[in-house]
């Protein structure tokens, strides 16, 4: 039966998620007998006790006290294990060590974003170490989101003007999926990220590398990634078809009509403004939901989003 | 119980007519009316359930937006459970037999039941005026800041929600009365059916809780329509404080749903099995702990909140006390199958489906009140599968198979048995397919209120699909069957399942005043021990 429950669960890769998969196993174990006690007992009376020819008086047994006393205590102290057992592991799982590392989550409709202690913030990606412990800090720049990381058995709701805290202790190299399980609207089964799990030396590297990274290199490149990585791709497609924002393609230069009747051309300020301060001019025919992304991208990755909206007229 | 000066004139043949209908005090006539709309509110909501599952067979986009799919799982929700759960066994089944159960011509309060029956009209000619205005999309939930925010008609549902709220308040206090004061002289608390027990706790329950999820929505039209910050922090509010106010009212809520269930499922297994009901004070009383219970444990829908890891505690505990009582009544309706005699007609086949789904449903409640795997569990597919097992398998399953029963009493008319047993068995089977693998995802971490998904959860999906169309045949068949039974079923007899409950001591189907004379109480409604049945 271990085997079944290792196949129902997500792989397990946080220090909590083999006592969670324990209590769970033991729930099961339980249920499962007395599932097959209360439905064998109901097909084996429903069988011997079938009713044949004439309809005839019955037993009037309806009490039998060691019988009840027996259904009633049985179960009672099951539960109360169930209840102390998931209680502990609860604890555990909500106090986080004195040395966690701290990074801050941040949900917004409809992507998340990480900020690291040093100040680097990473969006749609969370990167941490291999065995030791992280403390997320988490909160909504909306409505309710909800952190949720299969694989460490976590979830934490992200509210707006508060913070909440869920740590964990990955416990197994390799990439998991983060979910969001607070309905937010249209694209919330798309604010989705990734959960990556380094050697605590390569997660160092990591952290410095994106802290410095290179001022160089093609914008272009740069806006690509920026791109995908900042969930512009969850409203913003490239290949003309309309999802909750106007498609890139083909943008560039063209003139649009806003919602308000004006006509703008799109050129660099506009995409800039439209970045920063997203209901300033709306499109027509659209909602205008776009959250702000100021302090989000610096000013290099603006600038690579320009370059790359730019490159799409061009093909 | 033949009468000399009584007329034999059914309710259904005394005083025809539309206004006749639309003025009537009957309680008999009320319960009817409310049956056609709820059974129309449950054929909304299940074509919703429809095209969600639908859009569902596989991950992106296959039929329709994520904004459409979106209004389509919130509008299932407030439909199925402001307006066919809630309301579906007191308002309809409770109203028809509760005053024949306990020997009344009518409800404390007719004209009030009256007036309740239209309030529920005013509630859903709002609710489905607001659905072809294009519904909301908050889930049925309405967690703010989405709710304060979000366009559409949010105002208009909130308002249907409580005006419909209403309609419950005054149903539950109608019946407590009712039950109070109008009991046949012989008809003693713990002489009269379990179905009045469970229907005064439910009552209880109506009363209390109902008040609130009316305020709640009050504030949340306040907040949208003036901006005055209650729940949006935005404007100073709190949004969390709308989710203990949401659920104050909604964890009842599931009890106002599950012991209406409860309560025909003893009078089924007693009638079927020609048995006396083993434990009756103990079915009783666990009625009445788990509604008490039932107002303190709101907590466990917000272990994720962020609330107190004290909070947490506790709630998860008071979470665990639920289980005991609900634990004794399965065990008591096993034992009231021991040495009975077991008839499986139609009504019993639904209420041993009970037996089995609701069993499923409540284990696997155990593992959403244990605070540590509930972290895990936590608006997964597992929390859909849980309440769809409880709700569905345990509410509807209930709700069709207590139709069954009392449709000979109701309309006069046999239904086909051979169909009849063909649906039970085929909604049986089809609601497992639909649901047993929406366990599995959840289980591995599908979130609910998804448009779409990873790859690794299409085969639970396509599962599900397929069996929520299985499901949609399933009920159709059921349903022609009843409407087929109203042209050409075979005539009722007074008593064609050999009870002894008091509601098919007169004629079928009943005359307007119900029994033609008092009727005398020589015995208990499950003496099978002791009384031969007359046919």
């Amino acid at each position: 039966m271990k085997r079944i429950i290792d196949w129902m669960m997500p792989e397990a890769a946080s220090t909590v998620s083999s006592e969670i998969d324990s209590i769970t196993y033991f729930i099961f174990a339980v249920s499962l007998v007395f599932f097959l006690i209360i439905v064998i007992s109901m097909i084996h009376f429903v069988i011997k006790y079938q009713r044949k020819g004439k309809l005839e008086k019955t037993s009037g047994v309806d009490q039998n006290h060691v019988l009840e006393f027996v259904w009633t205590a049985i179960p009672t102290v099951l539960l109360v294990m169930m209840f102390v057992w998931g209680f502990r592991v609860y604890l555990d799982m909500s106090i986080a060590p004195k040395d966690s590392i701290e990074i801050k989550v941040t949900g917004q409709k409809w992507f998340w974003t990480f900020t690291y202690p040093n100040g680097y913030v990473s969006p749609g990606e969370l990167v941490v170490p291999l065995n030791k412990p992280v403390k997320t800090l988490i909160s909504s720049r909306d409505v309710i989101h909800s952190m949720y990381i299969p694989a460490f058995r976590i979830k934490m709701d992200a509210l707006p003007n508060r913070y909440t805290v869920a740590w964990f202790e990955a416990t197994k190299p390799g990439t998991y999926p983060l979910f969001c399980t607070e309905y937010c609207g249209t694209s919330h089964s798309k604010m989705l990220a990734t959960v990556k799990v380094l050697p605590y030396g390569e997660y160092l590297q990591w952290l410095d590398d994106m802290a410095n990274m290179a001022t160089g290199g093609d914008p272009v490149e740069l806006g690509k990634k920026i791109y995908a990585k900042n969930a512009c791709n969850t409203c913003h497609s490239l290949d003309g078809s309309t999802m909750v924002g106007p498609s890139w393609k083909g943008i560039w230069n063209a003139s649009h009509q806003m919602a308000d009747g004006t006509t703008v051309k799109v050129d660099e300020n506009y995409i800039r403004e439209s970045i920063l301060n997203p209901q300033a001019k709306i499109r027509a025919g659209f909602q205008g939901v776009m959250p702000s992304y100021q302090g989000l991208l610096k000013e290099q990755e603006i600038e690579g989003v320009i370059a790359y909206i730019k490159s799409l007229e061009k093909n | 119980m033949s009468s000399t000066n009584h007329s034999n004139v059914s309710y259904l043949e005394d005083k025809k007519g539309l206004w006749n209908w639309l003025t009537t005090v009957d309680h008999k006539k009320i319960g009817l009316m409310y049956l056609g709309l709820i059974l129309a509110s449950f054929l909304v909501g299940g074509i919703l359930a429809m095209l969600v599952r639908m859009e569902l067979i596989s991950p992106g986009e296959d039929f329709y937006s994520a904004d459409t799919y979106n209004r389509f799982f919130t509008m299932h929700g407030v439909v199925m459970i402001f307006l066919f759960i809630i309301p579906s066994i007191p308002a309809a089944l409770g109203n028809f037999v509760l005053p024949l159960m306990v020997g009344a011509k009518d409800v404390a309060f007719p004209r009030l039941n009256l007036a309740s029956w239209y309030i529920y009209v005013v509630g859903l000619l709002l609710a489905f005026w607001a659905l072809l205005y294009g519904g909301v999309d908050t889930g049925w939930t309405f967690y703010t800041p989405y709710s304060s925010e979000v366009k559409g008609p949010v105002a208009m549902i909130g308002l249907a929600v409580f005006i419909l709220g209403f309609s419950s308040i005054l149903t539950g206090l109608n019946f407590i009365v009712t039950i109070h004061k109008l009991r046949l002289p012989g008809i003693t608390w713990f002489n009269m059916p379990l179905f009045l027990w469970g229907m005064y706790a439910t009552a209880i329950i109506q009363i209390l809780a109902t008040p609130v999820i009316g305020i709640t929505m009050v504030l949340l039209l306040f907040e949208r329509m003036s901006g005055i910050g209650i729940f949006d922090p935005s404007m100073g509010g709190d949004p969390v404080l709308f989710q203990h106010f949401f659920w104050f009212y909604s964890h009842p809520a599931v009890y106002i749903m599950i012991l209406p269930a409860m309560a025909i499922i003893s009078e089924l297994i007693s009638t079927f099995s020609h048995k006396k009901i083993f434990g009756y004070k103990a079915i009783a009383y666990s009625s009445v702990a788990i509604a008490l219970i039932s107002f303190l444990v709101w907590g466990h829908h917000m272990f994720t909140s962020g609330q107190s890891r004290f909070a947490a505690m506790v709630f998860s505990f008071l979470t665990f006390g639920v289980a005991v009582p609900s634990a004794i009544k399965v065990f008591n309706w096993l034992a009231t199958l021991y040495k009975g005699s077991i008839s499986l007609e139609t009504p019993m086949l639904y209420a041993l489906s009970f037996l089995f789904l609701f069993t499923i449903g409540g284990l696997t409640g155990l593992f959403l009140g244990t605070l540590a795997v509930d972290i895990h569990l936590h608006d997964t597919y597992f929390v859909v599968a849980h309440f769809h097992y409880v709700m569905f398998g345990g509410t509807v399953v209930a709700f069709i198979g207590g139709l069954h029963y009392w449709w000979p009493k109701m309309t006069g008319k046999m239904f086909n048995e051979t169909w009849g047993k063909i649906g039970a068995v085929l909604v049986f089977l089809g609601f497992n397919f639909t649901f047993m693998p929406q366990f599995l995802a959840g289980f591995r971490g599908m979130p609910r209120r998804y448009f779409t998904y990873a790859d690794e959860f299409t085969i639970f999906n396509v599962l599900s699909s397929l069996g929520a169309f299985f499901l949609g045949i399933a009920f159709v068949i059921v349903g022609i069957n009843l409407v087929m039974s109203l042209i050409n079923g075979k005539k009722a007899g007074q008593n064609p399942w050999h009870s002894l409950s008091l509601e098919w001591q007169t004629q079928t189907p009943p005359i307007t005043e119900n029994f033609a004379q008092d009727p005398v109480i020589t015995h208990g409604p499950y003496d099978y021990d002791t009384q031969e049945v007359n046919h």
